[in-house]
């Protein structure tokens, strides 16, 4: 295969593989926020709560990992409910400045937590064999765990849109997010359908948590360190669109790689370039409303 | 009465004592305990506990009081705050500890303003020790395993051709900077230099490996700091197939700290580091040093180099202030009484040089290997003795001045 096409071919396959972890993680944070307006930092923390749960599942108890990440994702979301009703819903009226104290205290108060327990030290997950190694896929090899996210990443896109577009309860979530106002005057609950869509976002945060460990390495200060990318993602899509938070997770993913990999003295510079970009021609992001 | 005699005795007592009077010397340990690189702080505080508990007596009836604080992340800002405290307020007399270069290249002029030695136990970019008179190091400098490595691997590995990847950081440009000069005037030719991000976060390695990959030198020398970042460099190296691709993974021993090595797998066997430490080193005081190690750290735990050069640290500043009979306080007469110091330890023999004031010792080239046993380990397969930093032999950009 000719160089170039060669090169083409690694950036856009992980970059790929990293805009679905990018997507996974974010598209809750989108959703809640195109919702009810709340601004939710802690978002990254339930995404390191999943990972620890990943961690503690695979090593103390032997399960393998993929169970490990579905009972992370049900967990976290169950008890990111707890959050919700006991905490953030006190804050829905409140002004932003509010719930960001809020919320970025809990985030302080998580990674406090997770080093009591777990310490500083970045934390590895066992794979199983078929995760690890590369894979041919004719034309030539690629990394088997990066496969693998595309894969799933692809699957949940397909789960999510059906939901979205063609569900009761997408209708609904779409009709709530363009007028809450009105949504609530025909009779839906919104109340309700926030709780729901915040523990489905938190799972998934948790699923990608989860799915980060083998990319990044899990340690407590994950709960900040990639939150500033999630909100970029957030951004950059529009508040509250599936597509939107989609198309940004594949530009920002394929442009850092790509960044990364041909101008590696620039370093993280691509990520910031495309979202001024992005901002100042769409200040509402891809698919956001003005 | 009573009371009084006894004082009486008390104060006879210090009035006979005189010179022997026992001194309290307060040691600062600057580690990071927190962040990504803790497990670096946590692998030399170790070995300094462990140093201390075995050999308190030595220095008796002199007492070492040791004050630690948190090193924090590898920007120097932390560093130079706590460091500074520890002179002004806890008035320590000795700083050591001192994993990342920026810490010890910021606190380089506080030290010599105070006169307060300052006992390098990791950081290893080379020009570091010139900053100072009053710095001596008892780790290593960059050029220590990487300008060697450049020769060994062009003459006995077989790479005609090589890339560098590293972190983006003093140490990381000092230690291409080294491997390049020794690679080159071997023959060989860097194709490109990496640079990898912040030591701050362990990245994704991917990217920058891929590009290595697709371009197919013979060789890839990597920098990262030890700990988790080496444990990064050997996944994403053997998710992307290199060595299969023909990309031998070449570097020092930050590339597989004893720590970590075990987690590794199979990706790492082949791989060939220079370095001066590795748990599989055949000396007794080696022998002794693991087991003390394991007796109190349990049978998983293992030290790795940044322990052993910890464990040397101690025994030096223990050995000075025998030699002072604790007193320490004149910074001056404490690097003087190191310099040239000697002595037979887990790395084999090590020096304080006394024009340099940094250590010189045995460089070994080690390949990972599966033993008998089922774990992994080194295989020696070359040595060199009594290595001394090649940067300042040279005077090579800032080591010169």
């Amino acid at each position: 295969m000719p160089q170039v096409a060669n090169i083409a071919v690694s950036i856009l396959f992980d970059g790929l593989a990293y805009a679905m972890f990018l997507f996974i993680t974010s598209v809750g944070l989108s959703v809640t926020m195109g919702l009810m307006g709340f601004v939710n930092l802690a978002h990254g923390a339930f995404a390191m709560a999943g990972g620890y749960v990943v961690v503690t599942l695979t090593r103390s108890f032997g399960v393998e990992f993929i169970p490990s990440l579905v009972v992370a994702s049900v967990v976290v979301g169950a008890v990111s409910v707890v959050f919700e009703r006991w905490l953030y819903r006190r804050l829905y009226k409140s002004t932003d400045l509010e719930q960001v104290l809020l919320t970025i205290g809990l985030a302080f108060m998580a990674i406090a937590t997770a080093t009591y327990f777990y310490g500083p030290i970045p934390k590895s997950v066992p794979l199983p064999g078929w995760l690890q190694g590369d894979v041919n896929l004719g034309f030539r090899y690629f990394p088997s765990y990066r496969a693998f996210l595309i894969v799933l990443g692809t699957a949940l896109i397909a789960v999510l849109w059906y939901v979205f577009e063609r569900t009761n309860i997408g209708a609904k979530i779409r009709a709530a997010v363009d007028n809450r106002r009105m949504a609530e005057s025909v009779g839906i609950n919104v109340d309700r359908l926030f709780t729901l869509t915040f523990a489905i976002g938190s799972g998934l945060a948790a699923l990608g948590g989860g799915l980060a460990i083998q990319l990044f390495g899990l340690s407590p200060s994950f709960a900040v360190l990639y939150l500033v990318l999630f909100l970029i993602v957030v951004a950059v899509g529009g508040l509250g669109s599936l597509k939107g938070t989609l198309l940004a997770a594949l530009v920002l993913g394929v442009f850092d790689t790509a960044g990364k990999y041909l101008l590696a003295d620039a370093g993280g510079f691509f990520v910031y370039a495309v979202t001024v970009a992005v901002l100042l021609i769409k200040p509402a992001g891809f698919y956001g409303r003005e | 009465m009573r009371t009084l005699g006894w004082l009486g005795l008390a104060a006879l007592a210090f009035t006979v004592g005189g010179g022997a009077q026992a001194e309290t010397i307060k040691i600062g340990v600057v580690l990071p305990f927190s962040g990504a690189n803790a497990d670096l702080g946590h692998q030399i505080d170790k070995a300094f506990d462990l140093y201390v508990k075995l050999h308190a007596k030595d220095i008796e009836p002199n007492k070492a009081e040791i004050i630690k604080r948190d090193e924090g992340p590898p920007t120097g800002a932390q560093a130079k705050t706590v460091a500074t405290e520890l002179v002004t307020n806890d008035k320590v007399q000795i700083l050591t500890g001192f994993v990342f270069s920026p810490s010890a290249i910021a606190l380089a002029p506080v030290v010599t303003q105070a006169k307060v030695p300052m006992i390098i136990a990791n950081a290893g970019t080379a020009w570091i020790t010139n900053l100072s008179p009053y710095i001596a190091r008892l780790s290593f400098s960059m050029w220590h395993p990487a300008f060697p490595m450049g020769a060994y691997a062009y003459d006995k590995i077989g790479c005609k051709t090589a890339a560098m990847a590293y972190t983006d950081f003093p140490p990381g440009k000092d230690s291409t900077e080294a491997f390049k000069t020794g690679f080159e005037k071997a023959g060989g030719k860097v194709t490109e230099a990496v640079p990898m991000g912040s030591p701050v976060q362990v990245p994704d390695f991917t990217p920058f490996f891929q590009r290595i990959k697709d371009a197919k030198p013979d060789c890839m020398y990597v920098f990262i700091p030890s700990g988790a970042h080496a444990a990064g460099v050997m996944k994403a190296y053997g998710e992307l197939g290199m060595r299969k691709g023909g990309v031998k993974l070449i570097g020092p021993m930050d590339l597989i700290p004893d720590n970590k090595l075990q987690d590794m797998g199979d990706a790492a066997i082949g791989t060939v580091v220079m370095g001066h430490y590795s748990v599989d080193l055949e000396n007794p005081e080696n022998k002794e040093f693991n087991k003390a190690w394991h007796d109190i750290y349990g049978k998983d735990s293992y030290p790795d180099f940044m322990s052993a050069a910890g464990w040397d640290t101690m025994h030096a500043i223990f050995d000075t202030i025998k030699k002072l009979n604790g007193k320490v306080s004149d910074g001056e007469k404490v690097i003087d009484a190191m310099k040239g110091w000697t002595s037979e330890g887990p790395r084999g023999t090590v020096m304080i040089d006394s024009a340099t004031r940094d250590i010189v010792q045995d460089e070994h080239a080690m390949e990972v290997v599966r033993k008998p046993d089922g774990k992994l380990g080194v295989k020696i397969l070359g040595t060199t003795k009594g290595v001394k930093d090649e940067c300042k032999e040279l005077k090579v950009g800032r080591c010169g001045s």
